[in-house]
């Protein structure tokens, strides 16, 4: 039976090589001699097993021994194997873990690269046919849905998105006390989530975000030159002195009594240096984590990001990915949470059918009540899958699903990166390729620099300190 | 596995799957002579083509027995040949004592 290695990638650590096995997500230390036997077999056309045991003389029985290893590992396999592409989905219905309500789609700036149907807006986005605001009872009734929809799951999300999410306090507040109270009485637990700008943040919401563990997202560009660059006023005037005080108020009030607070950074050209922009969010504001996303807008707008920006971003990110191992290696941690999110599912050994939990376990809620396959979804004619008064459309539901595994895109097949990408983001390929399933090869070679980046950054960590992980386990359980 | 170390979470889920299938297969292998059901015609957990068991195995213990004393494969009962061969040594007639017969736990 002829034999062949199978797609993996390679970490050297001080002893020994660590590998990914994309088939199962699962990460190996191979010694010299099983190294050895995986370069053999490095053939497209594979090697009798018989022959390379022929080969090996009086080593024989060691040689078979390293070779049944690697072929129960899955490193090694027949070529003619056939793997059934089966893009079988998970027990349908499926319970919803998390809903985003778009409570307002309405913002009290205007920042100049909002994508809030901005440049990717998709058909039926933006027109105004619907409420720009959420009204309290569309708020309760989502709130009902989600619970009737999560059926056993313990625990459920509502994440609160906009527009700007504080300019509807009633229907976020009609929302959290009624989720609470059903929350009581199905012995589930309920976690609530929203990203704002900052703006309107005072004593009183603060203490009710603080009061019902919210986990927050602040929208912040950095310091201030970055940050009033894109993020202002509708008079012009930048923000940044406006959010700063008030940020602090909401860390210092917060500290070691919610969930940790993150920064989220939109970055535009002219690239900022972001080991500068990190410590200034960190040390000098006082965030717990700041993840950073490129701007998504038309390649002909000044402040998109082009090819050698993303080339530029990786470089930047990985003297962030040094930072980050440096804070591991002496059991800190820190506070990149692009990389954070990334470790986290490579030493679980996520193995992604679908790209996110987009029509699976999350679904968004439009102003109105309609239901997107998530936030960027919502109020768009794309893949419209119910409504919260009927519930989901489970045929269409089912059909999104089907194509959107990653088994029907062929690119990905043999993609190391596919257990963490499985394709990428449904939206950007709604916009790319007015296909949600279609895969997103224009940014695979980025997506495989920066998984090779957190492998490598995984490797060093659990080389030389084998128990930082662990803290993932407790949280993630 | 002595050359292959697992080292993610996912990494320790399969060694131990790989550990667990090879004893299973090993404990298959190391019998030489093949016995029980499959080289003889011993009609056990069936039923005849009219849906009944009357005139299958009799009594009706004998299910019981045919995989227990000749059977290596491992079946809802333990396997008498290799790993339990002393289990069924307190039911000496199965009718009375069939109470006797305890749980194992391989
Ligand atoms: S979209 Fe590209 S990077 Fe992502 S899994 Fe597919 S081939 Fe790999
Ligand atoms: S990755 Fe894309 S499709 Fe998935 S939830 Fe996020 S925006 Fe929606």
């Amino acid at each position: 039976m002829k034999l062949r290695t199978r797609s993996h990638r390679r970490m050297p650590t001080r002893d020994g090589v660590f590998v990914y096995l994309p088939d199962s997500a699962s990460i190996m230390r191979l010694d010299a001699e099983a190294v050895t036997v995986l370069d053999r077999f490095e053939c497209r056309e594979g090697l009798e097993a018989a022959e390379y045991l022929a080969e090996t003389g009086r080593g024989r029985d060691a040689a078979a021994e390293v070779l049944e290893e690697l072929c129960d590992v899955g490193a090694i396999r027949p070529v003619e194997e056939v793997r059934p592409p089966s893009s079988s989905l998970p027990p349908m219905p499926f319970p919803l873990a998390t809903l985003v309500l778009n409570v307002s789609s309405r913002c009290n700036l205007s920042c100049t690269y909002c994508y809030e149907y901005g440049e990717d807006k998709l058909p039926g986005q933006g027109e105004g046919k619907r409420p720009a605001s959420m009204s309290p009872e569309t708020a309760l009734r989502s709130i009902d849905f989600l619970f009737e929809s999560a059926r056993g799951r313990r625990d459920v999300s509502v994440t609160f998105f906009g527009g700007e999410t504080l300019l509807n306090r009633e229907a976020i507040e009609a929302a959290v006390d009624h989720a609470e109270g059903l929350a009581r009485a199905t012995e589930k637990r309920v976690h609530f989530a929203l990203t704002t700008n900052a703006t309107l943040l005072d004593d009183d919401i603060i203490a009710f975000l603080i009061d019902h563990r919210f986990g927050v997202n602040i929208s912040i560009d950095g310091d201030r030159a970055s940050h009033d660059r894109h993020r202002s006023f509708k008079s012009g005037r930048g923000s940044y002195d406006t959010v700063v005080p008030k940020i602090r108020r909401l860390l210092a009030a917060a500290r070691g009594r919610t969930r940790p607070i993150g920064a989220r950074v939109t970055l535009t050209r002219p690239l900022p240096n972001l080991r500068d922009l990190y410590a200034h969010l960190t040390h000098d504001i006082g965030f717990d984590e700041v993840g950073f996303a490129p701007v998504t807008s038309a390649p002909n707008r000044d402040h998109a990001l082009l090819g050698d920006d993303y080339d530029d971003l990786l470089a930047q990110y990985s003297a962030l990915a040094d930072d980050y191992v440096a804070a591991a290696l002496e059991g800190h941690r820190h506070g990149f949470s692009n990389l954070g999110d990334l470790l986290r599912e490579l030493h679980e050994g996520v193995n992604k059918a679908h790209p996110c939990g987009a029509g699976l376990g999350l679904v968004g809620v439009a102003t109105d009540g309609e239901l997107g396959l998530c936030h960027r979804f919502v109020e768009s004619e794309a893949h419209p899958i119910g409504d919260i008064e009927n519930g989901i459309d489970e045929d269409r539901r089912r059909e999104f699903l089907e194509k959107g595994h990653v088994n029907r895109k062929i690119e990905c097949a043999t993609c190391f990166a596919r257990p963490v990408c499985a394709g990428g983001c449904y939206h950007e390929a709604e916009v790319r390729y007015g296909d949600a399933s279609h895969p997103n090869l224009h940014y695979c070679d980025w997506i495989r620099a920066w998984t090779d980046l957190g492998l490598r950054a995984y490797a060093r960590i659990t080389d030389a300190n084998p128990s930082f992980f662990q803290r993932f386990e407790r949280t993630s359980s | 596995m002595k050359h292959i170390q697992p080292v993610n979470r996912k990494a320790k889920r399969l060694a131990e799957w790989v550990a667990g299938s090879r004893d299973e297969v090993r404990a298959l292998q190391d019998t030489d002579t093949p016995f029980g059901c499959t080289t003889v015609f011993a009609p056990g957990w069936e039923v005849d083509s009219g849906g009944g068991t009357h005139g299958l195995c009799q009594p009706i213990e004998r299910d019981l027995y045919d995989c227990y004393h000749s059977c290596y494969w491992p079946a809802q009962v333990p396997d008498g040949l290799t790993n339990w061969p002393s289990w069924a040594e307190s039911c000496g007639a199965p009718m009375n004592d069939w109470k006797n017969i305890d749980l194992v736990f391989p």
